[in-house]
């Protein structure tokens, strides 16, 4: 690129690029806007308008009160911290093993994981439904824990990518100094697995987070809302009073948003290294 | 103590240990759901009496013959529409965005944002997007002089809901393909646009001679997750419109969920799974082969 001259195709790129900006920030703004409205100002302005005050946090209070947003939270802290723990030690645990040894059963189990990645667990709750219930973890936390490290697969498939890429040195070595296989995994294999339990814990976070489907179905009883159950039911008993859903809206974006602006650089990398397999 | 042992115990005792929890899971939470699914295909089971009474094929058979079942993927395929288009506009923005160009940072981090933000919050904020009357988009029209098209109810028009509802998708996951993209971009040897460079190759000539063959298995993959995940729409319409208006804008898996735990036709829900699976299989199936037949390394 020399001298820079103004030029139509970059003018051309900058047009569709704002709109694109605005056509993502639209619903957004929209949102911020009356969250902040009361309500007779809400009936009375704009939509569109600018709050008379950033500060009138009342819709907030209100959401945080009746809502039950903290236990929201809390539950669905409790949910990704529990699943992520045992999806990292699973996946480590099941990568080592069919990364690094022979042994008779190798292919069968390797197939199975490979195989299981095509059957969409959505596909199965009908019958997934049943065990849930006959295991007794109906209506309680335990329900989509152990589904998320149960009935998932993406972290097997990722960690034995990354597994290949570690030099088999590294394991002889340390077996020349006569460190037992346990200790290998320990000390050798699971911190050199860290990229990759980073892209599954960004991953996997946000999936969890997001997901509706698992405690909609498993968990209906009140006390065990999770942030998109408890936005939802605070959704059903205040129907079009869209100042007071903004405000809810607003509250549950809000985590990850910050959470991606201060992570962005490894949410990139996350994202585009757990598509391209 | 487990360090006296020889590596072959050893050997034996890890993969024991450290398979068992993690392929029993396995096995209980894919294996034995999918086995117990296509059992209860076969029956007429209502979801719990002891009873499972056998009927054979009846249950497929209605899922193909009933046009009120098979006929509910059309308000799928308009998610497909919308995935093909959010490719293409993912495509487009990845590859101005991998240019030189100033801001491009922060054009990422904004067009990426929604597939970061919470499914159901998206969901209601644009369920206040398309109010018909109270409704940004709606208002934004009528503001810009669409006074006749700012009258639309997007949510309650029957032919219109799907491709509303679809467009919000392609809202939350434009950037998400958009970052697949980069990266393939990214990926593409710099010393091949050089070469182009000197043989006086064009901007366009480039892009469709170089670009696009070196993103070609990306794209491919973007193009087949787009089918599956239009198969399996279910969020989007089950909190935004619960189906309606009349069940214009009812998806499959909403159809099986609502089949089986409103209606207690497990044995009919069970069947419509297996067919979904089939469907979903297929399609992974053919993606495997076209990608390994395209020899992308692997």
């Amino acid at each position: 690129m020399n001298a820079k001259k103004f030029n139509v195709f970059d003018a051309l790129k900058y047009l569709t690029l704002l709109i694109g900006v605005f056509v993502v920030l639209f619903p957004p703004y929209v949102v911020i806007v009356n969250s902040f409205k009361a309500d007779e100002e809400f009936n009375t302005a704009s939509t569109m308008a600018l709050p008379k005050s950033f500060f009138n946090f009342e819709n907030f209070r209100v959401v945080f009160e009746r809502g039950g947003l903290l236990s929201g939270f809390a539950n669905t802290l409790v949910i990704i911290c529990v699943a992520l723990v045992f999806n990292i030690l699973f996946g480590t645990m099941v990568a080592y093993v069919l990364g690094r040894f022979e042994f008779k059963l190798k292919k069968p189990v390797f197939g199975l994981y490979l195989f299981a990645t095509v059957i969409p667990s959505i596909t199965t709750q009908v019958a997934t439904f049943g065990i849930i219930k006959s295991l007794g973890l109906y209506n309680t936390l335990g329900a989509p824990i152990i589904l998320y490290i149960g009935a998932d697969v993406i972290q097997i498939i990722l960690y034995l990518q990354f597994i290949r890429n570690i030099p088999f040195d590294l394991d002889e070595n340390a077996m020349v100094e006569g460190a037992s296989l346990f200790r290998i995994y320990r000390s050798v294999i699971f911190p050199l697995l860290t990229p990759a339990t980073s892209t599954l814990i960004i991953l996997k976070t946000i999936s969890i987070y997001n997901d509706m489907y698992t405690p909609y179905l498993y968990m209906p009883k009140q006390s065990l809302g999770v942030v998109t159950t408890v936005l939802m039911r605070f959704q059903g008993v205040n129907i079009a009073n869209w100042n007071l859903i903004s405000a809810a809206i607003l509250l549950i974006l809000l985590p990850t948003v910050v959470l991606y602006i201060f992570l962005q650089k490894y949410i990139f990398e996350g994202v585009a290294s757990g598509a391209v397999k | 103590m487990f360090g006296t042992m020889s590596y072959k115990t050893q050997k034996k005792l890890i993969i024991f240990t450290f398979l068992l929890i993690p392929v029993g899971l396995l096995l209980l939470f894919t294996y034995y759901p999918a086995a117990k699914l296509v059992f209860y295909s076969f029956t007429d089971w209502d979801g719990y009496s002891p009873e499972k009474p056998w009927v054979g094929l009846n249950n497929y058979k209605e899922v193909f013959s009933n046009p009120d079942i098979f006929g509910v993927f059309t308000h799928n395929f308009a998610y497909f529409v919308m995935g093909l288009i959010q490719n293409a506009v993912a495509i487009y923005f990845a590859v101005i965005l991998n240019s030189k160009l100033r801001g491009r940072n922060g054009f990422r981090l904004l067009l990426f944002l929604p597939y970061i933000m919470n499914g159901v919050a998206v969901a209601f904020m644009f369920g206040y997007v398309f109010d018909t009357t109270q409704g940004s988009l709606n208002l934004f029209l009528q503001s810009i002089g669409l006074t006749k098209l700012g009258e639309t109810s997007w949510l309650g028009t029957p032919g219109l809901v799907n491709y509303s509802l679809a467009s919000t998708g392609l809202w939350r996951f434009m950037g998400y393909n958009m970052v697949i993209y980069i990266a393939s971009l990214q990926a593409i040897p710099r010393d091949i646009y050089e070469a182009a460079k000197i043989d006086g190759a064009n901007a366009w000539q480039t892009f469709w001679r170089i670009t696009l063959p070196n993103m070609k298995p990306v794209i491919q993959l973007n193009l087949f997750l787009t089918v599956t995940g239009a198969l399996e729409v279910f969020d989007l319409p089950f909190v935004l419109t619960k189906g309606g208006p009349a069940g214009a804008s009812q998806t499959y898996v909403q159809r099986v969920v609502d089949t089986a735990f409103a209606y207690s036709d497990y044995g009919l829900a069970s069947a419509m799974s297996i067919v979904l699976l089939f469907f979903v299989a297929a399609v992974v199936g053919l993606q495997q082969f076209v990608l390994s037949r395209g020899g992308s390394g692997k």
